[in-house]
């Protein structure tokens, strides 16, 4: 066994009597959270007694196991309990599942991003389970009087074989609540787990099925106005002056004015991007009353001029330039080859600029990403509800901590003041770590006096900013007359971040290379989407790696092999971030699965593999175009992201990011135009739909036994360029820029 | 505002609002049912699926007026017990991501098979291409479908 004292805050243990646990249980959440039929089998309890910050146990068996972090379809509130359940030796069918609200005191990291939930959570979780059932144990040998180390336990039961005892949980927890938490405990073996590595459906499956309200959007508290938010219609612009006096007379309008959601002196952490700080507030009595009244408003704007924005990034404090202009794609791009001449070198082995010259084949190629918008189903809301010096708030948000502290200092009402709900998200995909919205309703509610739910329309939500970033790389490989790669220069850059992640592969597997990164100033605001960064440059750098296999005459999966052979053997360099076994395992997998080499007739492939995430993830794509229409027909992929938790939940997750990944790259565009977004809806933002998904995925794991990594993310950035190579199999024609559907028309 | 007497789940329901209210939000605010969803307010996404008279349509785009005749069926409605076939299915065959699409797609599940109880691949994909889901659970969502099928 594997011991465990875990990194937990001590205080999640302290005992909390018994009461603390009970009354209030029917709220929102709770029996929202239950797997089908556990509280129907057992019933509720009389009473809970609380063992730890994750776990409830009633008196007749019933397990209530907190889920911390939201959950956004990465199927965390049911993974994360399960883990938690695994060490507890619970029975899965008596449990239900609640969802935390946040609460910094018992739990660590609540938020979503980075797919790193499990990952972070995996010591932490197991701990919380296998600490409850130490005291479990310890109460059942208090009470049977006899040695704790001959107490053995049975999914839900607690059993002293020789006597022929047993008892189920709920018979000793109220003991249990009142035992000395243990220093260490016991963790499982692998071998040992009963849960863990099983398929397990998720637990609000039902309640998703039948549509009851699990979302921010659908939330509703007695006396609850309805607000709405007019923003500029460019980036740029600000608040000139409004005129709100005939929409108020409309039906249902209660109040029309001017709010701010951040001090103009702010200093601006992580995830305090807002685009647009001064805005007009409608709040009425229904959502439609309010829509109304919104286009009634007569709003004035004006160019703003260029300003600092203070910035403390996790310490380090910056000054940010924020240019005063109306952007247009055009002068955009413009800036961006400019910058691009001025990179800065982040990583360079050996002497590329000499490999280059000495190189019997030289290739260059460019690659453009355009801005994307997150285009999260449930459009932005949020709930609050300030009274005096306390706020209740509920909704969809991935960074609560952050959040909170944001609010608070523009409320300034202490944290300790303030509760936040978190509420299922209908997607977050980056977008909603950004939650200036909370801090809206909450400055609304504040104004009303009342309960406000905030609700963006649909063009709220994507005019709004936060999109990825516009991205432009530059790769240029150097061929000996062997044609072996022997140097490799990247120059990426973006409109404001740069993409460039420069101790991944093919680092580590060149002699000579060599990576510089730029950014361009803009007004227009930008944040974390799908796997931020890997997302362009993965479809960059795996399209080029596919062109340079070629030039080179050799398999495209070969080639990048004998590349991690080379950084098995030899590395190059100290700081390559990747396990080239791990990495060769799964295009090995891949090969295997697809049957690479043995393409079916008439369908052309195109193979990608790429590390993010802490995960790897390969992929191949077999497609037919036919007049210019992309059929893709197949996606095989192959994922190594430790021990599985949840295998068909896994599943699902990889299906879901090859079909997004792909959609994006088809389709997915947003550009400006003085400022202004040349797309407010799906009529024109191009979602890809079901006749567009490929019509089959096979997904496969690399079985291991190593600790799980993320999961939600690192199968979306590969599935672009695998498209891409497949595209070009298909047609001919290698595709540079994204949306790849328009580059596909212009050719035909 | 105007007083309509409506007929939803089977329920008779009076609700007072402007006549140009959609019924996407009749329901989630004025009736509390909230399983019908607000995506795009367009006509463009399908989250917002319900049935009137057996067919599915986009509750964002019916007045409330236009709605006072017709028996209305919610996902709140589709079945008492949320056994109707197509949920089964999507239970069976674990769909939901962020769940946020998945009663506009169940719903549009339910009239389809309901008007053809044995569709075609090319058929189902058809019927559901005006349902958008982000988390891309479109393999998930047509093998349901079959299934639902295969179970009615
Ligand atoms: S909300 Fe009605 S179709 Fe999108
Ligand atoms: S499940 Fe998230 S949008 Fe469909």
């Amino acid at each position: 066994m594997t011991n465990s004292n875990g990194k937990l805050n001590r205080r999640s243990f302290l005992k909390v009597s018994a009461l603390a646990g009970g009354g209030m249980m029917l709220s929102f959440n709770l029996l929202a959270g239950c797997k089908p039929n556990s509280e129907e089998t057992l019933g509720l309890p009389k009473e809970w007694f609380r063992l730890n910050g994750f776990i409830k146990v009633g008196e007749n068996g019933l397990v209530t196991l907190m889920s911390p972090n939201p959950e956004g379809g990465q199927n965390i509130k049911t993974s994360m309990p399960l883990i938690v359940a695994e060490e507890l030796d619970a029975d899965w069918t008596k449990v239900v599942v609640e969802q935390a609200p946040l609460d910094t005191d018992n739990f660590t990291r609540q938020f979503i991003g980075g797919s790193q939930a499990i990952r972070t959570g995996w010591t932490v979780l197991r701990t919380a389970g296998a600490t409850a059932r130490h005291l479990l144990i310890q109460a059942a040998a208090q009470t049977w009087k006899v040695e704790a180390s001959e107490i053995t336990t049975e999914p839900g039961f607690l059993v002293h074989k020789s006597s022929g005892k047993k008892a189920h949980f709920g018979e000793m927890a109220s003991l249990a609540a009142t035992l000395p938490v243990p220093e260490e405990v016991p963790l499982k073996e692998i071998s040992q787990f009963r849960l863990i590595g099983k398929s397990h459906k998720n637990v609000e499956a039902k309640n998703i099925v039948t549509g009851k309200p699990l979302f921010g959007i659908d939330y509703k508290k007695a006396g609850m106005l309805y607000a709405m938010i007019i923003h500029p219609p460019a980036h740029g612009m600000k608040l000139k002056s409004f005129d709100g006096a005939a929409a108020k007379n409309l039906p249902g309008v209660r109040d029309i004015f001017q709010i701010k959601s951040h001090q103009d002196d702010y200093e601006r952490t992580f995830f305090d991007t807002t685009s647009f700080t001064d805005l007009v507030a409608i709040v009425g009595n229904s959502t439609w009353e309010v829509m109304n009244a919104k286009k009634a408003v007569r709003v004035e704007w004006e160019p703003f001029s260029t300003y600092e924005e203070k910035r403390d990034w996790g310490g380090r404090k910056e000054n940010r330039t924020i240019p005063g202009q109306l952007e247009s794609e055009p002068e955009q791009r413009l800036k961006m080859a400019e910058s691009s001449k001025k990179a800065r070198t982040v990583r360079k082995d050996g002497d590329p600029e000499s490999a280059f010259i000495s190189a019997a084949k030289v290739i260059e190629r460019t690659y453009n990403g355009p801005f994307l918008a997150h285009n999260c189903m449930e459009p932005m809301n949020f709930f609050a509800h300030v009274q005096g010096d306390k706020v209740d708030c509920a909704g969809p948000l991935q960074k609560p901590e952050l959040t909170e502290q944001a609010l608070s200092s523009r409320l300034e009402i202490p944290v300790e003041n303030i509760s936040i709900e978190m509420t299922r998200l209908g997607g977050g995909y980056g977008r909603r770590s950004y939650a200036h919205w909370l801090i809206e309703a909450a400055v609304i509610s504040q104004k009303v006096n009342a309960p406000v739910k905030l609700i963006y329309t649909r063009e709220d939500d994507m005019t709004g900013g936060i999109y990825r970033p516009m991205y432009q790389a530059t790769y240029r490989a150097a061929l000996d007359k062997d044609n072996n790669l022997i140097g490799f220069h990247v120059n990426a850059g973006g409109l404001v971040e740069p993409p460039l992640y420069a101790n991944r592969f093919p680092a580590g597997a060149v002699e000579h290379y060599w990576a510089e990164e730029w950014t361009v100033p803009s007004n227009i605001t930008v944040g974390s989407f799908r796997a931020p960064r890997s997302n362009f440059i993965a479809a960059a750098e795996q399209s080029f790696l596919d062109e340079v296999a070629e030039a080179a005459g050799k398999d495209p999966i070969d080639f990048r092999l004998e590349l991690l052979q080379k950084a098995k053997d030899k590395p190059v360099g100290e700081n390559n971030d990747y396990d080239a076994e791990r990495f060769s395992k799964v295009l090995e997998l891949l090969k295997e699965k697809a049957n690479w080499g043995q393409a079916p007739t008439g369908i052309s492939r195109g193979v990608s593999a790429y590390f993010c995430h802490n995960s790897y993830a390969a992929q191949v794509v077999d497609l037919k175009v036919k007049n210019g229409q992309v059929e893709v027909e197949k996606v095989i992929q192959a994922v190594d992201c430790g021990l599985v938790v949840n295998p068909d939940a896994a599943k699902n997750l990889c299906e879901g990011a090859a079909i997004d990944g792909i959609g994006t790259a088809l389709f997915g565009e947003l550009k400006f135009e003085n400022g202004v977004p040349d797309r407010s809806n799906f009529d024109r933002y191009r979602m890809i739909r079901m006749t567009e998904a490929p019509k089959a995925i096979e997904t496969y794991f690399v079985e291991n036994q190593l600790d799980p990594t993320g999961l939600g993310e690192p199968a979306y950035p590969p599935v672009f360029a695998a498209l891409a190579n497949a595209l070009y199999q298909a047609t001919g024609k290698r595709l540079y820029d994204q949306p790849f559907a328009k580059q596909l028309e212009d050719l035909s | 505002m105007a007083i309509f007497n409506l007929n939803i789940n089977g329920k008779s329901q009076q609700v007072d609002a402007d006549p140009n209210t959609p019924m996407l939000w009749v329901l989630r605010d004025h009736l509390d049912l909230v399983g019908t969803k607000f995506g795009c307010g367009i006509a463009q996404c399908g989250a917002c699926t319900i049935h009137m008279d057996g067919n599915a349509v986009r509750s964002c785009q019916l007045p409330v007026s236009s709605a006072q005749d017709s028996q209305i069926t919610t996902i709140e409605g589709l079945s008492e017990a949320g056994d109707h076939p197509v949920q089964k299915a999507w239970m069976e065959h674990d769909v939901p991501q962020c769940g946020y699409c998945q009663a506009g797609q169940i719903m549009t599940a339910a009239a389809l098979l309901q008007q053809n109880p044995n569709p075609s691949e090319e058929e189902i994909e058809n019927a559901m291409n005006g349902n958008i889901c982000r988390c891309g659970t479109y393999t998930r969502i047509k093998a349901a479908v079959i299934t639902a099928s295969q179970n009615l």
